[in-house]
């Protein structure tokens, strides 16, 4: 009788939990459908019942009356989240390993020193970084560029990487790399075809926190690029005019997050997939 | 047809890991290396592996220098300790790994992973991933991956240590037929057991703080240890040692413990000396010279070790049986002076004279 009490708790508690987690996007996906009228007339959830649903909001993402074109700035979006996610998974893995399998010296600097140096870049606030990204960029001509936001990205997301996988390598025994080397592998052989495959679990860890930091970024995008360029969060504040539009906006946050929930989708699945998770005891 | 190291030496903050070790390991023939914890044991495989620079030194495979070969190219093979194997791998591609980077025809390799995977016992576990099998099976897999290359070197760091007491047992039995196979191969094995020594090894190397002790076959170095270090070293529990002097009425041991001298002693002479006798000589007696009381009893399978202090000496006896002595019991112990191991009595402790063998053991 106990357990089934307890198990009952336990999804009565899920059940909550999901409401509250669900309850904006709820929110934010009848107010898509709903026109000026629908938003202003109180609380109301059930379409065709209790307001009239339109498209308005959604075409105006699309070069609708009134609104702006989407897809150019969610095109960007994409290959600058991703362009420097993945460049700074691959330099921040090597640099990783590097440091969690080599000693560095240089005076009293150490490697957890390097390490921490690292995260360093992420504790000063952004608007402290703002202007020297400006005007690093200026000198190099990459302002209003996508190349130029990379290059930025890089800074901000390679510290999240170095510092996951710092802390995953040192998790494989050295004893492996070292295994690999007597049956004949070069170091970076024992490291392309031992280490890696069992640090995906944490690639993939670091990968998703890169793109989920690169991809909700506004600061850097908002003050190093104008009319070139322009990200998806730059994108959405400038639909804001006068009056506020509920429905575009609420349209353009669910287009706009719906990547990152398929991403934790996703690497949720393959983690908890024993494959990966019980690779390494 | 050897490896032979020639004055390794290895100092790291100040403190000497190897210091000038020399020594041959012939082909063909299982070399135990013995020694206590941080004796130096494991420095020394991972310098002949390629795992650890030294400061100084020569390796030398059949007259071929490879000191200065990466690990990578010197065709050693070794099982750690601890059971390292490759996680993301299933125990087939384990065993397999080093004879495809290799580049092998595939049905050699498969062969040869088949016939050695059935040696350790693992035939049916081929598609298991290591962390899906018992400890003694992933041991056994390490233990496969080195075998199957047939390496020029084969390098074992303690295998069986971390195993349980059974398992230890049953693998050392096999050892030997395993290592059979490798009749081109320069075996070397670290233990601190010497029973695990004396049973698999054809050459015994003692090593002691950084430095050989000495070097032998297994009876030899059983019967003659070099030195009060090795004596303690070679035997478990450890060879008695006792401070005493001999003078004009025979032997005075520890604290004033008289015995009379042996024809083998008597010729020595009359100086202070240090004393050794193996544990399993000692035995119970109601009339003896040493009285004292079990401070510490130990039963092992069939053996019981009891410590005992007595107001002239402390000592450590092995008896064949279980006994049950409580802390506290007095025994008188019965010291069998002809089996007396006789030892310098200065900071290295040098063997002077040693007792006859036992019957070939």
């Amino acid at each position: 009788m106990m357990p089934r009490f307890y198990s009952a708790l336990k999804y009565a508690a899920v059940l909550i939990w999901s409401a509250f987690v669900l309850a904006p996007f709820m929110w934010a996906l009848t107010t898509s459908f709903k026109t000026a009228n629908g938003v202003t007339g109180g609380p109301t959830y059930l379409p065709w019942i209790q307001y009239k649903p339109s498209l308005h909001g959604w075409e105006s993402l699309f070069g609708g009356a009134g609104g702006i074109d989407i897809v150019q700035p969610y095109i960007d979006s994409i290959i600058v989240t991703v362009g420097a996610s993945i460049i700074s998974i691959v330099l921040g893995t090597l640099a990783a390993y590097g440091l969690s399998r080599f000693q560095y010296r240089a005076g009293f600097v150490k490697n957890s020193d390097i390490v921490f140096f690292f995260i360093s870049q992420r504790i000063m606030p952004p608007i402290v970084l703002a202007i020297p990204f400006f005007l690093m960029l200026q000198f190099l001509g990459l302002l209003d560029t996508k190349t130029g936001l990379i290059i930025v990205y890089i800074a901000l997301l390679l510290p999240i990487a170095v510092w996951i996988m710092v802390d995953f390598f040192d998790g494989v025994p050295r004893a492996v790399d070292e295994m690999a080397m007597l049956d004949g592998c070069t170091p970076f052989e024992a490291f392309f075809k031992v280490v890696l495959p069992n640090s995906l679990p944490g690639i993939l860890v670091a990968l998703m926190f890169c793109l989920i930091f690169g991809w909700n970024d506004f600061f850097f995008a908002f003050t190093l690029t104008f009319t070139d360029t322009q990200l998806l969060p730059v994108a959405i504040v400038a639909l804001n005019s006068s009056v506020t539009p509920w429905w575009s906006l609420s349209a353009s946050a669910l287009i706009s997050v719906a990547p990152l929930v398929l991403i934790a989708f996703f690497v949720e699945r393959l983690l908890s997939r024993g494959t990966l998770a019980g690779a390494i005891r | 047809m050897s490896l032979v190291v020639q004055e390794l030496s290895l100092v790291r903050n100040g403190v000497p890991h190897l210091g000038g070790v020399s020594a041959t390991f012939p082909r063909g023939q299982l070399t135990a290396v013995i020694g206590r914890t941080l004796a130096g044991k494991t420095t020394l495989l991972r310098v002949i592996a390629g795992l650890q620079a030294i400061d100084g030194g020569m390796l030398d495979l059949d007259g071929r220098p490879f000191g200065r070969l990466p690990a990578w190219k010197r065709d050693v093979a070794m099982v750690y300790q601890q059971f390292i194997n490759y996680p993301h791998l299933s125990v087939f591609e384990n065993v397999a790994f080093p004879l495809r980077k290799k580049r092998l025809a595939r049905t050699e390799v498969e062969r040869r992973v088949r016939e050695v995977l059935s040696t350790v016992g693992l035939a049916d576990f081929g598609k298991r991933r290591p962390s899906a099998i018992s400890g003694g099976q992933q041991q056994r897999v390490a233990l496969a991956r080195a075998l199957v290359r047939e390496a020029n070197i084969l390098l074992l760091d303690e295998p069986l240590v971390n195993l349980d007491y059974k398992l230890r047992e049953q693998l050392r039995d096999e050892f030997r037929s395993l290592f059979s196979t490798q009749e081109h191969s320069v075996v070397i094995f670290n233990t601190t057991d010497p029973a695990e020594a004396m049973m698999i090894a054809d050459q015994i190397v003692v090593m002691h703080e950084g430095r050989i002790a000495q070097i032998g076959k297994p009876a030899d170095v059983f019967e003659a240890p070099v030195s009060v270090a090795v004596a303690e070293i070679i035997n478990d529990p450890p060879m008695n040692i006792l401070a005493g002097r001999i003078d004009g009425d025979g032997l005075l041991l520890g604290e004033g413990l008289r015995l009379p001298a042996p024809p083998r002693l008597a010729t020595l002479p009359r100086r202070a000396y240090r004393f050794g006798v193996r544990a399993g000589e000692l035995a119970p007696a109601d009339e003896a010279p040493l009285v004292g009381a079990v401070t510490f009893s130990e039963v092992s399978g069939s053996e019981t070790t009891l410590h005992v202090a007595g107001e002239k000496g402390s000592v450590v006896l092995q008896l064949e049986g279980v006994f049950v002595m409580p802390p506290g019991t007095r025994i008188g112990v019965a010291i069998p002076a002809d089996r007396l191991f006789v030892f310098e009595d200065d900071g290295e402790g040098r063997l002077i004279s040693a007792p006859a063998a036992i019957g070939g053991s």
